[in-house]
């Protein structure tokens, strides 16, 4: 093949790449910032509290006592790590099931002394491990999402990067969802999707488009209630304007909850996903 | 060409000689015995030789739990197939094709009606059609299920037999875990009973949702359950899995479970169950 033709498929390879695929590279860049990353420049005095009380320390979850604009709150966010080792420790962002009951012990914490529950959340998904699926990963999270949805008190989820299924929506049943401009959120990864229906892992691009993962896809079918917007070219190109972006959101949100009494606020979360993604003719 | 050619094209049959044996005989996917199909039939679909549990379609469950006289309900409802999917085939043809292969609308039944001296609202997965996956049908059909619980304040039983979110439907199926759950939170407040039946295979999504939640969580033998699928962990961790892994018995074993139960006594457990639940 001579150089040019090699230029030129290049740039067709390039044009057909679909919108939704750059996205989730972008939500997967390795220098974007991760949801402590967030926590540390968006809250302050962060002391972070350990354990599910029951088997251990997830190494990829963080919970923390937080002051957010000045007010006690609990902060929650998956780790990532940044170098391989550390990576590799943290099992790339996926919780074990004592992660998640850590972060409920954490939000049962909130609600008992009535302070507000901020989740941050970038993950492929839940650990699928062996040991995970002995200390029953399925179970903690249907635990959250059940429990979250009749907390009594503020929950806003961010999905900050990748929101990987069910491990994602573990820690956003909240009254309000929202997505970074570049963060996807999906039932499956486009990988996972590509091998099974295609057969073939390498269509993941084609998978990731026919998924509708996209902050604007998923707001579309009403599964988040608001996008944050990111710094050009995206949170890893200026990660203290991406902090102030979602700031600013978070802080526009959670004064409109504040208003609302109890019993509203729950009625008002319970109907949300009560009538949630009702695609279905009768 | 051929070399010989037939002079006459018909072949006599012997007529009252033959006997049709195709489907009527199956073998025994775990003794390999082979087996006649009415006794499976008439055993609720468990093999005689082993106590094999065979899959069993939902209206065959239905009839196999609740008393005559039962009504099917919520049956309308039918996906609009939300992200307009197409893989290797259009998820609308699969739709069309497993509605008539089940004679359903999607993989899920409700029906209301008596187990023993209970009035039970009773939900069933169907996973026959696409595997007995979750999508918004599904999840509507099971939170009216929860909704007509709580309004009756009649106890709640779930059957399931799935591979977990539909695919298709892609965040549309993965909010149907969050909107179960929420309706069998509200159930729970009210305490009013939830009891899940785990049957074989019951993964993903919706073993991390409503299959879990259950005031009591009952499984039949050897049915797989369990959050990732085995493939998943295999490629994960890049072992085999042990024997038996994910297995009813050994979520009863890691306490995850309340009881297997052989689905011959099934009926018999759960209306024990509900008499300790329900004041009379």
């Amino acid at each position: 093949m001579t150089e040019q033709a090699g230029k030129v498929e290049q740039v067709q390879a390039a044009e057909a790449v679909p919108a939704a695929w750059l996205k989730t590279e972008l939500a997967r860049h390795p220098q974007r910032p991760y949801p402590m990353d967030f926590i540390k420049s968006i809250f302050t005095d962060f002391s972070e509290i350990h354990g599910d009380r029951a088997f251990g320390d997830d190494p990829a979850m963080s919970c923390g006592l937080a002051r957010f604009d000045g007010e006690e709150v609990m902060a929650i966010g998956n780790l990532k790590g940044r170098t391989v080792k550390e990576r590799i420790h943290r099992k790339f962002g996926s919780p074990d099931p004592e992660g998640y009951r850590k972060a409920l012990r954490a939000m049962k914490l909130a609600e008992k002394f009535g302070r507000p529950v901020f989740t941050f959340i970038d993950l492929a998904g839940a650990y699928p491990g062996i040991g995970a699926e002995e200390r029953g990963q399925a179970e903690a999270i249907a635990r959250n999402l059940l429990d979250m949805s009749r907390l009594r008190v503020p929950i806003i989820a961010t999905i900050t990067g990748e929101g990987g299924s069910g491990g994602a929506l573990a820690l956003a049943v909240a009254d309000r969802v929202l997505m970074l401009e570049n963060a996807i959120y999906s039932v499956i990864s486009p990988e996972g999707c590509a091998s099974i229906m295609w057969r073939d892992a390498s269509k993941r691009a084609q998978a990731a488009e026919a998924l509708k993962l996209t902050a604007e896809d998923v707001k579309g079918l009403g599964c988040v209630d608001d996008i944050v917007p990111e710094p050009e070219g995206g949170a890893h190109a200026d990660s203290e304007a991406a902090a102030r972006q979602l700031e600013e959101k978070l802080k526009w949100h959670f004064h409109e909850i504040k208003v609302l009494t109890e019993e509203e606020m729950l009625k008002r979360r319970f109907e949300k996903f009560r009538n949630i993604a009702q695609f279905y003719t009768s | 060409m051929s070399w010989f050619k037939r002079q006459e094209n018909k072949i006599e049959s012997a007529g009252e000689k033959s006997v049709r044996t195709e489907g009527l005989w199956i073998k025994c996917e775990k003794c390999s015995q082979i087996i006649f199909k009415a006794d499976v039939e008439a055993n609720l679909q468990v093999c005689p030789k082993c106590g094999h549990h065979f899959r069993m379609g939902s209206r065959a469950r239905i009839e196999s739990l609740l008393e005559p006289g039962y009504e099917i309900v919520d049956t309308e409802l039918k996906s609009t197939d939300p992200l307009n999917f197409t893989d290797l085939k259009p998820y609308k043809s699969r739709l069309k094709k497993a509605q008539k292969d089940t004679g359903l609308n999607d993989a899920i039944v409700n029906a209301i009606g008596r187990l023993g001296p209970h009035q039970v609202v009773l939900s069933v997965l169907e996973y026959s059609f696409i595997g007995g996956s979750m999508g918004a049908v599904m999840g509507e059909t099971i939170a009216r299920a929860a909704d007509r619980a709580y309004a009756q304040r009649w106890p709640l039983i779930v059957v399931s037999a799935s591979g977990g979110a539909r695919m298709m439907e892609g965040i549309v199926s993965l909010m149907q875990m969050a909107k179960i759950s929420a309706t069998l939170a509200r159930l729970d407040d009210a305490k009013v009973p939830y009891i899940s039946v785990l049957t074989d295979p019951t993964t993903g999504g919706v073993t991390a949702s409503f299959a879990m939640l259950g005031d009591l969580n009952i499984a039949e033998p050897g049915a797989l359950i369990g959050f990732a699928g085995p493939r998943v962990i295999e490629q994960t961790i890049r072992q085999k899995l042990p024997e038996g892994f994910q297995r009813s018995e050994f979520l009863l074993e890691h306490g995850f479970l309340d009881a297997v139960v052989p689905r011959k006594e099934m009926k018999q457990y759960l209306i024990r169950a509900l008499d300790f639940m329900q004041v009379r």
